[in-house]
This record gives structure tokens, C-alpha cells and sequence, in this order.
């Protein structure tokens, strides 16, 4: 089974790291402020403890107060997972981190949510929509589409 | 005499017959050389995930079956395990075998499509792909048998699957289980030291173990690189724990391997069907579960080992009816990232032929 982290712990030790990072722990995820978020990626990717290795998956959700950004990320060497997440409360010009830099499977996912939800990544390479065509005008996934 | 050449912008595809479905490589020539290539899609974008936002939580299964159109049974059995896991839905043992023959079945099912268009895209036009049609046409008899649809299938549901097998299955599946391995075996003596294919195949398109974990690759792309890691094996779902089967990996990572992976994979899919037939038990195939299914405030990500990868549902509850959000892991769309790092440098006649080795599927990378 892949083991799900310890939060707490995992938050913790985070915290030991970088002061302030981390803003919330939920049940599952660690939530950490969106400015600090590459840093705390490189230090869970790179150190042997956690070996977090492979970017399962991101993905975002509109919760109209705020976007939650999701990345669930997991070790191949030690088969455990953490689920980190980031939060954007500017509805209008919503900005995040890009993790490209540290695994270049985000390329796409990132431009994905950058067309359907509207979320700018700082530092992607090629940001431009994917799925909808150059020109098309709206955010899709967001709740207050339509 | 040296030949002065310019870089030429070459155009393949949405509607090429090598690029498996409406998917655009705007590829940049030097001669024949690859130099450059950008991977275009979006032409088969409908939008599931969001419909899948004003539909019921049993109603977002046949949007699923959409997906990956060459294994709907996985995509159905990947998000029903969300669903369950979400809401906290019991599964009678009976379903659970039911769902992995159905499982494995699919797998073998869109292996035989990905081997044989790959075979077909390295020149062996239309025969192999014909040969392995012929046997995938007896896997869709089986699931036409038992939810009378040969591609949509719409067959599992949360708690377990739509409707009982009929009595004519199990017998099938046994003709079935009897005659595929000798099949397999056929393919091998035709292809396995095929002089062509290797020339055509061996150290093309090379992914290197790094490369394929930076760009989450998973599926038969991850295990041709040479990783053990399988989500039946890492963090096994349904009830894969019960079963004896090997990972199949490649050595270098190259066309060949994954090939060869996938036609491996057949084999041990064909183990864990052996096994199910025979543990299959009596009872229930749905446990009680209400018309409309209202999970607690929470989210959940549940992911399987689908035929092209790990394929995951990230799906979020607000305790109504429907989904607040719900996100596909597609593996496709991750597959694909490598696409340029392989390429460049190599002719365009391997362009063809890297890409038919990803496997890839657009109904899941577009969504």
C-alpha cells in the first residue's frame, strides 16, 4: 500500500525548514502559502526522508473565496504519497508558482488549469491555453462560468 | 561539397491515420531530420469534467466510459472505486471478481489495439493489427454478453456492477482463457525476432528512467524504462492483493521494450483471469446502495492501473447530489510530454513510430 504521510509531522518538519510556510494542516493535505511553494516542492522533492520523487497529478478547484491548487505527489522508492496544496485568493489575476523547474510533467497539467480555471503559473515556460483555441474567452472550470 | 538546407515546418495530422485519433505534431525538418516538434491537441476537448459537474454521481459513468474509449471498463471501475471511497460504499465479493476479470479482459483488449498499431505503424501494414482484432473481437463478444454494448460499456457501477453475468459467461471466458495464450504465442513467433521490427525499433526513441519519472509516466512507458511500478502491485485497489502475477519491465527504455512489455503484460493479465475464474464466488454482484448518492463534504483521489497507465479520479463532495468537482488523472496526457525529448533527432518515418509506441488515446488527453 502506499502510505499516506503523516501530516502533522510532515508539516512540522516543513516548518523547521521554512517559517510561516505552512498556513493550515486539513485531515489529509498540507496546506502551505503559495509564495513558498517551489521552495517546500524542492526541499520534499530532494531530501532522502521524503524522496518525493513523481508528480502524481495537479489539478485545481474553485471554491469562489479562493482557488485551491493540488498537487499530489508520491515516492517511487519509498511508496508513500503526500498530498500538498496551495490556495490563491485573488479571483482576478490569480498567480502560482510554476513546479516545472522540478518535474516536467506539470508542463501540461499547468497550462491545462491555466485555460480552464484562469490560473497564471510564474516561471512556465510555454503558459498558453491547451484544450479551448487562442481567442476563446472565459475560464471553463470556474464555478461562476456561464 | 556541403548541401546548405533550411529548417521546414511540416504539419502531421489532426487527420492522419498514424496519429490514433485528432492529434497534431507540428514537427519542424531539417531534411528528414526531426528538429523540433510541438504537440497540438484540444480537438476532441467535450468538456467532461466539467458535465460531469451537473450530472449525478452514477450519471458521470458513462461520461467516463468516454475517456479512454479503447478501455471504458477501467475508466469505470477507477471511478467507481472514487465514488466508493468517497461516499464509504460496501462492495460484495462477487462484484469485485467480476470487475477484474472485466479488468483484465479490457487490458488484454487495448493491448492488442496498441500492439497492433504500432505494428502497423513500423510497416507490417494491416496484418498484424488484423490478426489482434480478431482476438479483441472476442473479448467485445464477452462484453457484449454481459451489458450489450461492444465499446461503451457502462457496466460497473458504485457498489458493484449494473447487472448480473449471464450463465453463458463463464463458459465463454474459459474458451477464451484456453485459446488467447497459444494466440500470444503466434504473435511472438511472427514478430518477436522479426528482423525488420528490431531494426526499426531497437534504441529508437529512447526514455530514460529519469525522464520518465520527471514527466510522471506510468503504464507500459514507466515499466519499458526499466521501473518496477505498477499501482496493482504499489498500492493495490479492488482486491489485486489476492492474485499472483509478475511486472513485466524493459532494459532500456526504447520502442521494443514497451512493445514488448505490453505483450507481456498480456500473458500475466491472463494469469490473474485463471485466478478470478477459479475463486469466483456466489452473492450479491450490487450491495444496497441508494438512487442518489449523497457522499460527505470531502475529497477523495482514487487511481487504478488502466491499460495506458495510472489513471486517477480526484473528485470533490459538497454533500449533494452531484460532484463539486471532479478531476481525471489522464496517463495519456502525461505520456505524451516526453514526446519531444524522443524525437528530436531522429527521421520523420520514426516520428511515426515513437508515437505509435506511447499508446496513447485522445479521448482521455483532450477530456
Amino acid at each position: 500500500m502506499t502510505l499516506a504521510l503523516p501530516v502533522k509531522d510532515t508539516a512540522q518538519r516543513i516548518g523547521e525548514h521554512f517559517a510561516d510556510a505552512v498556513t493550515e494542516v486539513t485531515d489529509g493535505a498540507v496546506i502551505v502559502k503559495s509564495e513558498a511553494l517551489f521552495q517546500v516542492a524542492e526541499y520534499l522533492k530532494t531530501n532522502p526522508d521524503f524522496d518525493l520523487n513523481y508528480l502524481t497529478h495537479i489539478t485545481a478547484v474553485d471554491y469562489f473565496d479562493y482557488f485551491e491548487i493540488i498537487y499530489q505527489l508520491t515516492s517511487l522508492n519509498n511508496n508513500h504519497s503526500l498530498l500538498l496544496k496551495t490556495r490563491c485568493y485573488d479571483r482576478d489575476k490569480p498567480v502560482v508558482p510554476s513546479v516545472v523547474g522540478l518535474w516536467r510533467g506539470a508542463d501540461f497539467q499547468e497550462r491545462e488549469i491555466y485555460d480552464l480555471m484562469g490560473i497564471s503559473f510564474k516561471g512556465h515556460p510555454n503558459l498558453k491555453r491547451i484544450v479551448m483555441w487562442d481567442g476563446f474567452d472565459g475560464h471553463p472550470l470556474r464555478k461562476d462560468y456561464l | 561539397m556541403t548541401l546548405k538546407t533550411e529548417p521546414f515546418v511540416l504539419n502531421v495530422g489532426p487527420q492522419h491515420p498514424s496519429t490514433h485519433g485528432v492529434f497534431r505534431m507540428r514537427a519542424t525538418l531539417d531534411g528528414e531530420v526531426v528538429v523540433d516538434i510541438e504537440p497540438i491537441f484540444g480537438y476532441l476537448h467535450r468538456g467532461i469534467e466539467k458535465l460531469a459537474e451537473e450530472r449525478t454521481y452514477t450519471g458521470v459513468i458513462p461520461l467516463t466510459d468516454r475517456l479512454d474509449y479503447l478501455s471504458s471498463m477501467a475508466n469505470n471501475l477507477g471511478y467507481c472505486l472514487a465514488v466508493e471511497k468517497l461516499a464509504g460504499i460496501p462492495v460484495p465479493e462477487r462484484a469485485q471478481y467480476i470487475r477484474v476479470i472485466m479488468a483484465e479482459l479490457q487490458r488484454i483488449a487495448s493491448h492488442l489495439i496498441a500492439v497492433g498499431a504500432f505494428l502497423n505503424d513500423c510497416g507490417a501494414f494491416m496484418t498484424p493489427i488484423v490478426y489482434m482484432i480478431r482476438e479483441r473481437e472476442k473479448i467485445l463478444d464477452l462484453f457484449d454478453m454481459v451489458c450489450g454494448q461492444r465499446l461503451t460499456y457502462n457496466y460497473m457501477r458504485p457498489g458493484g456492477v449494473s447487472q448480473e453475468i449471464p450463465d453463458e459467461f463463464l463458459p465463454a471466458l474459459d474458451k477464451f482463457l484456453k485459446q488467447m495464450p497459444g494466440w500470444i504465442d503466434e504473435y511472438d513467433q511472427l514478430l518477436k525476432e522479426n528482423e525488420i521490427l528490431l531494426a526499426r525499433s531497437k534504441g529508437v526513441g529512447t526514455l530514460s528512467q529519469e525522464l520518465a519519472i520527471s514527466i510522471s509516466a506510468s503504464g507500459p512507458v514507466l515499466r519499458g524504462s526499466g521501473i518496477k511500478w505498477d499501482i496493482r502491485r504499489a498500492d493495490p485497489y479492488s482486491i489485486y492483493e489476492r492474485f499472483e502475477f509478475d511486472i513485466p519491465t524493459g532494459t532500456v527504455g526504447d520502442c521494443y521494450d514497451r512493445y514488448r512489455v505490453r505483450v507481456e503484460e498480456m500473458r500475466q493479465s491472463l494469469r490473474i483471469l485463471e485466478q478470478a475464474r477459479q475463486q469466483i464466488p456466489g452473492g450479491e454482484f450490487r450491495s444496497k446502495v441508494p438512487h442518489l448518492i449523497r457522499p460527505p463534504v470531502g475529497e477523495t483521489y482514487a487511481h487504478i492501473e488502466a491499460p495506458k497507465g495510472e489513471l486517477g479520479f480526484y473528485l470533490v463532495s459538497d454533500n449533494s447530489i452531484a460532484p463539486y468537482r471532479c478531476h481525471v488523472r489522464a496517463p495519456s496526457l502525461l505520456n505524451v510530454t516526453a514526446l519531444r525529448d524522443l524525437m528530436i533527432g531522429w527521421k520523420i518515418a520514426d516520428l511515426i513510430l515513437i508515437f505509435g509506441s506511447m499508446d496513447i488515446c485522445m479521448g482521455e488527453i483532450d477530456r
